[in-house]
C-alpha cells in the first residue's frame, strides 16, 4: 500500500476511537461538563494534560525550527517544559484546593469581583480563540496533504469530530479522548524518531544517540560555512533568549486551558502528581525534538555535502517542491544557505521519515499523529471558551439564577458556537492568528499568572490591585505585541511600528508585562483597603490542604 | 492554627528551594552562563548546550516528583499531628 492508503487506515482508526470514546463518556451535570466530575486519577490527567498541551505546533513545526536555530531553539524547548514547575509549585494544587470550574472563577472569588472575573475571561476567550484557530488550520494543512482533500473540507471534519465528543461529554468526554490521542501523538513520535536514530548511529535511545551525531553535525556545518550547530546566541540575543524562555514558562503556568486540566483530578495531591505525569510525558516528546532537529539537519547536509546543487533532483525534495513547501531558486541550489533557505521549517517532522526512506506506515502514522496533537489542543481550548462564555459572563453575570438544565444547555451551544467560530477562523485566519506565540503567552504571562500567584502567596493583595495590575499587563503586552509585529496585526501595515522594547522582541515582550503587572498589583494593594476577612480566610484555606 | 502555620512555613521553605534549583538549571546553566558551561564537555556534548536542549528538562521533572513526594510527606504528617498536641511536644522553633 502506498502513503495515502495507509493515512486512510491510521487516520479512520483513530478518529472512530475518538468518536467512541466521546460517546461512552457523555454527561449529565455542568460538574461532568466543566470538570469531568472531579473524578479523573492523576496518571490518566497528566496524560490528558500532556495532549491538551502539546498542539500542532509541538508535534509538527518544533523539531524543525530547533533545527534552524540550533541552540536557541532551546527557548521552545525550556519555556515549554518549565512552565509546569512555576504550575506545579504555585498554583495548580491551590487552585485544585480552591476547587471551582475555571481561572476566572478563582480571580472573581479572590478579588471579590465581578468586573476581575469578566476582564479575565475576556483574556482567557482572547488567549484561547488566538491558540485554537492555529490548531483548526493544522488540520487543514494535515488532511490536505496526506489525503489529498481541500483544505477547507479537512477544518470541516476536524469541526464535526471535535463538537462530537465536546458538545456530548464537556470536560469528560474531552480528557478521555485526550488520553487516547497522547498515545497516538507520541507513539507516532517516537517511531520514526527511534528507527532514525537506529540507522544513524545503532543506538535505539534518540536522547543518546544526539551525542554521536552533534560533533559529526557541527563539523560538517563548518565545512559548508556555517557556524557551529551548538553555538549559543546565533540568531537571538542573550536576554532575548532569557526574555523568551521566561516568557514562555509563565505564560504556559498562565494558560487556562491548561490551569483547568488540574481542577479536574480527586484532591490537592492527586493534582500534584498529575503535574509530575504530565510533565514526564511531555518530556518524552520535548527530549526526542532536539534530537529529531539534529538527525533531519545532518541528514540534509550530509546529502548536500555530498551531492552538491544535484541534491535538488532528490526524490523527496521534488515532492515536497510540487507542494511548495520547497522553493529552489532560479539559480539551483550552490550554497548551503541557499539549501536551508529553500526548505519550509514546518516540513521537517513530516518529511524526515521519507528522508530517511522509511516505510509508508510510518509516514502515515505522523500524519495521524499530527491531527491528534492539533484535536486533542483544539478541544481543551474549545472548553475553556465555552465555560467562560458560560460559566463566567452567562452563569455568573447575566443570569446568576438560571438553573442546572439552563446552565449544561448554555455550555453545551456555546462550545458548539466556539467550533464554527475557530473553523471560520482556521479557514480564513485573521492577522493575530500567526502569531500565536507572542499573544497567547505574552498576554497569559503578563495577565493570569501573576494575579493567581499574588493572590495565593500574599494575603494582602486586594480587588484594586488585581484589576489595575492586570489592565496594565494586559494593554501594556498587547499594544508592544501589535506594533512590533504591525505587519501581521494591523490592517494596512506593511512593517513594524518598533523593533523591540528595551532590546527584547514580541515573543518576550510579556515578560515586561508581567513584571510591571506584579508592580502594579503589589502597590495598588498597598495603597487600597485590605481585602475582606472573609477572603483572607479562603486563602488560608486554600493554602492547608486538609478538607 | 499552630501546625497549619508551621505547615505553611515549611512548604514556603521547600517550594523557594526547588524554585531556585529550577532558576538555576533553567535560566542560569542553560542560558547565562551556557558558554562558560560549553568548555566543559558532557560524553561528546557541551555541557552548556546539553543542559539547554536536554539536562534543564529532566531537571524539572525530577523537580516536581520531589515536590509531590515531600508535599504529600507533609501533609500526612500534617493531619496526623492534631493541634493541640502538636503545640505541647515540638519544641519552639525558631522565627525567620
Amino acid at each position: 500500500m502506498d502513503i495515502q492508503a495507509w493515512t486512510w487506515v491510521t487516520v479512520g482508526l483513530t478518529f472512530s476511537l475518538y468518536l467512541y470514546i466521546g460517546y461512552r463518556s457523555r454527561v449529565q451535570s455542568t460538574k461532568g461538563f466543566y470538570v469531568a466530575g472531579q473524578g479523573v486519577p492523576a496518571i490518566a490527567n497528566g496524560a490528558a494534560t500532556a495532549a491538551d498541551w502539546m498542539s500542532a505546533a509541538s508535534f509538527i513545526s518544533m523539531a524543525g525550527l530547533i533545527s534552524f536555530m540550533g541552540y536557541d531553539g532551546a527557548v521552545y524547548l525550556m519555556g515549554w517544559t518549565g512552565g509546569y514547575v512555576l504550575l506545579a509549585l504555585l498554583l495548580a494544587p491551590f487552585l485544585r484546593k480552591f476547587g471551582q470550574y475555571t481561572v476566572p472563577d478563582f480571580v472573581g472569588v479572590r478579588y471579590y469581583s465581578r468586573a476581575a472575573r469578566v476582564v479575565a475571561a475576556i483574556a482567557a476567550i482572547f488567549v484561547s480563540f488566538t491558540y485554537v484557530a492555529g490548531q483548526m488550520a493544522g488540520v487543514g494543512v494535515a488532511f490536505g496533504r496526506f489525503l489529498e482533500i481541500p483544505f477547507e473540507l479537512g477544518v470541516g471534519i476536524g469541526m464535526v469530530v471535535v463538537a462530537f465528543f465536546a458538545v456530548l461529554g464537556g470536560m469528560k468526554g474531552i480528557t478521555y479522548t485526550q488520553v487516547a490521542q497522547y498515545c497516538v501523538l507520541i507513539f507516532a513520535y517516537m517511531a520514526p524518531a527511534i528507527a532514525i536514530a537506529l540507522l544513524l548511529t545503532g543506538n535505539p535511545v534518540p536522547q543518546l544517540a544526539m551525542e554521536e551525531i552533534l560533533p559529526k553535525l557541527n563539523a560538517i556545518q563548518q565545512d559548508l560555512g556555517l557556524s557551529s550547530y551548538s553555538n549559543p546566541f546565533t540568531g537571538l540575543s542573550k536576554l532575548n533568549v532569557f526574555a523568551i524562555t521566561l516568557c514562555l514558562m509563565a505564560g504556559t503556568a498562565g494558560l487556562p486551558h491548561v490551569i483547568v486540566r488540574f481542577y479536574t483530578v480527586k484532591n490537592v495531591q492527586a493534582a500534584r502528581w498529575s503535574a509530575f505525569w504530565a510533565l514526564l510525558f511531555i518530556g518524552i516528546l520535548y527530549t526526542t525534538a532536539p534530537a529529531l532537529a539534529m538527525f533531519a539537519k545532518y541528514h540534509i547536509l550530509q546529502q548536500f555535502a555530498e551531492l552538491g546543487p544535484a541534491i535538488a533532483e532528490e526524490s523527496w525534495m521534488q515532492n515536497w517542491a510540487a507542494t511548495g513547501l520547497i522553493s529552489i531558486p532560479e539559480g539551483g541550489i550552490q550554497t548551503a544557505e541557499q539549501l536551508l533557505e529553500a526548505i519550509n521549517r514546518d516540513i521537517i517532522v513530516l518529511a524526515t521519515p521519507e528522508i530517511a526512506r522509511l516505510p509508508a506506515i510510518v509516514v502515515a502514522l505522523v500524519a495521524a499523529g499530527g491531527l491528534a496533537a492539533a484535536l486533542s489542543t483544539a478541544s481543551g481550548l474549545l472548553l475553556v471558551i465555552s465555560s467562560a462564555l458560560a460559566h463566567d459572563i452567562y452563569g455568573s453575570v447575566i443570569r446568576p439564577e438560571a438553573s442546572e438544565k439552563q446552565r449544561l444547555f448554555i455550555g453545551r451551544l456555546m462550545i458548539f458556537l466556539a467550533v464554527i467560530v475557530a473553523g471560520v477562523f482556521g479557514v480564513y485566519p485573521l492577522g493575530f492568528v500567526a502569531e500565536v506565540v507572542a499573544f497567547a503567552f505574552g498576554l497569559a504571562a503578563a495577565s493570569f499568572f501573576p494575579v493567581i500567584v499574588l493572590g495565593i502567596f500574599w494575603k494582602r493583595a486586594n480587588r484594586e490591585g488585581a484589576i489595575a495590575g492586570m489592565s496594565v499587563g494586559l494593554v501594556f503586552t498587547f499594544v508592544m505585541i501589535a506594533l512590533m509585529r504591525a505587519q501581521n496585526v494591523i490592517p494596512g501595515m506593511e512593517e513594524p511600528v518598533i523593533e523591540q522594547f528595551l532590546g527584547i522582541g514580541a515573543q518576550g515582550v510579556g515578560v515586561v508585562g508581567m513584571l510591571l503587572n506584579f508592580a502594579v498589583t503589589t502597590v495598588v494593594s498597598l495603597c487600597t483597603p485590605d481585602s475582606p476577612v472573609s477572603v483572607r480566610d479562603m486563602v488560608e484555606r486554600v493554602r492547608y490542604p486538609k478538607e | 492554627m499552630h501546625v497549619a502555620k508551621a505547615y505553611w512555613r515549611r512548604q514556603l521553605r521547600r517550594t523557594g528551594l526547588l524554585l531556585v534549583a529550577w532558576a538555576v538549571a533553567g535560566l542560569g546553566c542553560s542560558v547565562l552562563f551556557v558558554e562558560q558551561l560549553n568548555r566543559i564537555s558532557f560524553g561528546d556534548m557541551p555541557f552548556g548546550f546539553w543542559m539547554a536542549q536536554q539536562g534543564s528538562i529532566y531537571v524539572f521533572i525530577l523537580l516536581i516528583f520531589l515536590y509531590a513526594l515531600l508535599s504529600g510527606r507533609a501533609d500526612r504528617e500534617a493531619i496526623l499531628e492534631p493541634d493541640a498536641e502538636d503545640d505541647a511536644a515540638s519544641p519552639p522553633t525558631p522565627e525567620g
